[in-house]
């Protein structure tokens, strides 16, 4: 049985931030669950698509983040408890289902999950997805701690069930992969059953009805402003005339800091779990009791806008701060020693933190950049790429995905990405906008995701440029996460369609497609160099799986490689292609780590001297 | 209860994760309160990675530069990066056995000296255990038993305040049974060389 499954309340278990959200989901009686993978999101649904093997929870990996959130839109409104959940960027691509739905709400209970990641750690920017709760309406709850997340799931359900309305749920990574004890509740059942109600007048938002409803999604914001104010998730800890308004894992920050300040019962804290609407009466009365107040929040003033706003109406003149020059900042993630140092500025107190050592005479430690893996496909698509396009002057659009790690050298093969599917579409751009070559890279599940609309433009407006579809099997990046065009029987799973590339980019119209096997060097050169010639859309598949993916299934025969004594120590392979399992011997000539090496054979075909041989078992 | 921020650090693949899990595990059986906070992601792709742990009393789960009582790394270089999250009051327990930086294996950069790295650490906190964990695990049966060495070598110091037996309980529950055996004796190899190093 699934870990996540275990009915045995009041037992306690150390897990993820993920894991435990993927167990209050559990607990809460959630029935239909959709997604798409991405950081620091993807091991709740990881876990949720497990489950759902093993229970009667429906769980799809969608197409995207739109797709996933119009899908459980409909169960939502068939009376079935619906979880939504994607990283921060990902409501980005579902904004324009959330902004309707919160107009025509739902008739069971729908969590959305935004995963926000304060400082990047594995994302494109760090923005604060709060925002989308007060530019959709949408009550906001926000846990502090791995613990709560779990707790809060439950809760959340019951708050869109009592004002039909969806609810955000936003966490950030500090939650989501953090590690805590987790007492478990009791399992809820779960009707999995849905029927529609035909309901024109909520439904079917053309004009004049959607003019009620925004009337309706604003009384519904008043009555849950009323419920923010009642809050558990809204509390006050401690007391004292120093005020501290914070959210999420600040909290904890803040509470530590209160403690090793010395500024217990002199400073209370007013932590805002249920943080759209935010607590009015409430954030009023706290005011009303403090000298100064210090808003800690990572990320946008989102509160500490609001706080002043409500201290403007109430006419407290009272200091109130939390972002600028000399506090804190819109950048990155907060941590216990920066809280404490901007509190004791603030509040003026004294205090001496432990001073890290000085490295200053510490020599320089060679850094370990993440690289792509031993035997990774990618690694020769973008080899073959550049030989063929050697003489070109080319921009190569890439996007979101292992293969984004090409723009590193020796590869250097990326130079403009902003988000899932911008490949195509600004290969669209650049194709027109300058006479360079424009050759881009795109990953399969990224394609599905959004770049077939980007190439069906490309052929409307017959743009010029050749997209690389690197069909690797997998969506890799995240943990290895179905797609629409994977065989799902390599899951165990049988049931499911699925959606040929090749198929589908000739449906959509291009003339000039192509497939190459990236570990066939020489070919894949030539195939690639045709494409390149073709004037107008070209498309090449370059079909190989996953490495690591592969090597889990067992899909490959594993037969490590070898450098003979015949190398002539030209590095080429070191310093063209620069696969992991290198490295100089102790006579400082090239070898080969036949621990990591999968066989993928593409060093061995551009050595000069063909030194690079299998290994004879 | 007392507060100990404890910071390891590791390189992708050496297991770092499953070690923070076992000490998790034994703070449940010790009773004592604790929260972790690890960063993955590129951990697969070759990259560092890091668990900070914080048992007792406070709530925070990370920990700022220059507040850990207690850094652990896997691998020497990793541990010398690390040393701007310790103070002079910080113990330090090494693995003194290299994983070369992919630009160090091929030529294009130098691996600092693993005697100096030892020498600076020693002379900037509290003290620093160093054993040559990679040898041990073999000696146990498994290179893949270098985090569970490294455990043995950290419960030897005392800095963390668990007996032996409750981690080796922790390591029988949370390691499959099949490695039991070679973690077990990885422990306890580990355990040993902390107390001659």
């Amino acid at each position: 049985m699934h870990k996540l499954l275990q009915d045995c309340p009041g037992e306690k278990i150390m897990l993820l931030g993920n894991e435990a959200i993927a167990r209050g989901a559990v607990e809460a009686g959630v029935a239909f669950a959709t997604t798409y993978p991405g950081t620091p999101s993807s091991e709740i649904s990881l876990n949720l698509f497990q489950i759902s093997q093993e229970t009667d929870l429906y769980f799809e990996y969608s197409t995207n983040e739109k797709v996933a959130l119009e899908v459980a839109a409909a169960a939502a409104n068939s009376g079935l408890r619906t979880f939504c959940m994607m990283k921060h960027v990902g409501l980005n691509v579902a904004a324009d289902p959330l902004m309707t739905l919160a107009y025509v709400g739902v008739t069971a209970g729908m969590v959305i999950l935004s995963a926000d990641d304060p400082a990047m750690f594995s994302s494109q920017n760090e923005q604060d997805n709060r925002y989308y709760a007060k530019f959709g309406n949408l009550p906001m709850m926000e846990p502090s701690s791995v613990a709560e997340a779990k707790d809060m799931i439950k809760d959340a359900f019951e708050l869109s069930e009592s004002l039909k309305q969806p609810v955000l749920l936003r966490t950030t990574t500090r939650i989501n992969h953090s590690n805590a004890f987790v007492t478990f509740g009791e399992i809820a059942p779960k009707n999995t059953q849905g029927r529609f109600e035909r309901d024109p007048h909520r439904c079917v938002t053309v004009p004049a009805v959607s003019r009620g409803l925004h009337v309706k999604v604003l009384e519904k914001m008043k009555d849950a402003a009323r419920l923010s104010d009642d809050s558990s998730y809204n509390f006050v800890q401690g007391e004292g005339p120093l005020g501290i308004i914070t959210n999420g894992v600040s909290f904890y920050y803040a509470a530590d800091a209160v403690k090793d300040l010395g500024l217990t019962g002199r400073a209370k804290i007013l932590r805002l779990g249920f943080s759209n609407p935010l607590p009015e009466k409430m954030i009023a009365g706290f005011l009303a009791g403090c000298e100064k107040v210090l808003v800690v929040e990572e990320g946008e003033p989102f509160m500490e806008e609001a706080v002043k706003a409500i201290a403007q109406e109430q006419g407290i003149t009272i200091p109130i701060k939390g972002k600028s020059d000399d506090l804190f900042s819109r950048l990155f993630e907060y941590d216990p020693a920066m809280v404490r140092k901007h509190m004791a500025a603030f509040f003026n107190v004294e205090f001496t933190p432990k001073t890290a050592v000085d490295t200053s005479d510490v020599p320089d430690i060679p850094m370990r950049p993440p690289n792509l893996c031993s035997g990774c496909s990618h690694r020769a698509t973008f080899y073959e790429v550049k030989q063929a396009a050697r003489d070109m002057d080319v921009i190569c659009p890439t996007d979101i995905g292992c293969y984004t790690l090409g723009f590193l050298p020796p590869l250097s093969t990326g130079d403009f990405v902003i988000c899932m599917g911008s490949s195509v579409s600004s290969s669209c751009g650049f194709s027109k906008a300058t006479d360079q070559k424009v050759v881009s890279f795109v990953g399969d599940s990224t394609f599905f995701h959004s770049g077939i609309t980007g190439l069906v433009n490309a052929v409307f407006n017959n743009h010029n440029f050749t997209l690389v579809i690197l069909e690797n099997d997998i969506t890799a990046m995240t943990g290895h996460q179905p797609h629409p065009g994977v065989d799902m029987e390599r899951f165990g799973l049988s049931g499911y369609g699925r959606v040929d590339i090749e198929k589908l980019v000739r449906a959509l119209g291009v003339e000039h497609v192509s497939i190459i096997k990236p570990f066939k060097v020489k070919k894949s050169i030539d195939t690639i160099k045709e494409a390149l010639a073709f004037n107008g859309v070209s498309v090449i598949i370059s079909q190989e799986p996953c490495a690591l993916y592969a090597k889990s299934l067992k899909l490959r025969k594993i037969r490590p490689f070898v450098v003979s004594d015949k190398c002539a120590d030209h590095r080429d392979c070191i310093t063209t292609i620069a696969c992991p399992s290198f490295y100089l011997d102790q006579d400082n000539r090239v070898a080969i780590d036949a621990n990591t090496c999968v066989g993928c054979a593409v060093c061995a075909q551009i050595c000069p001297e063909n030194a690079i041989r299998p290994l004879k078992q | 209860m007392e507060t100990t921020r404890l910071i390891i650090v590791a390189v992708g693949g050496q297991g770092n994760l499953l070690a923070s899990k076992v000490l998790g595990e034994a703070a449940l059986i010790a009773g004592v309160p604790v929260r972790m906070s690890e960063i993955h992601g590129m951990a697969q792709r070759g990259g560092v990675v890091e668990s900070a742990m914080v048992f007792g009393d406070a709530e925070s789960s990370i920990i700022s530069d220059g507040e850990a009582d207690i850094l652990l790394g896997f691998e020497p270089a990793e541990t010398l990066r690390a040393l701007n999250r310790c103070s002079q009051d910080t113990r330090v327990i090494t693995n003194t056995a290299p994983v070369p930086p992919f630009t160090v294996s091929v030529g294009l950069g130098t691996y600092p000296d693993v005697a100096q790295i030892k020498q600076l650490i020693q002379a900037k906190t509290a003290g620093l255990v160093a054993i040559d964990a990679m040898s041990l695990a073999r000696e146990a049966g498994s290179p893949m038993s270098v985090n569970i060495v490294l455990l043995g070598a950290l419960i030897q110091t005392g800095a963390l305040g668990f007996d032996r037996d409750v981690v080796e309980e922790a390591v029988k529950r949370r390691v499959k049974p099949a490695f039991q055996d070679v973690n077990l004796k990885a422990f306890d190899l580990g355990f040993k060389a902390a107390a001659s190093a």
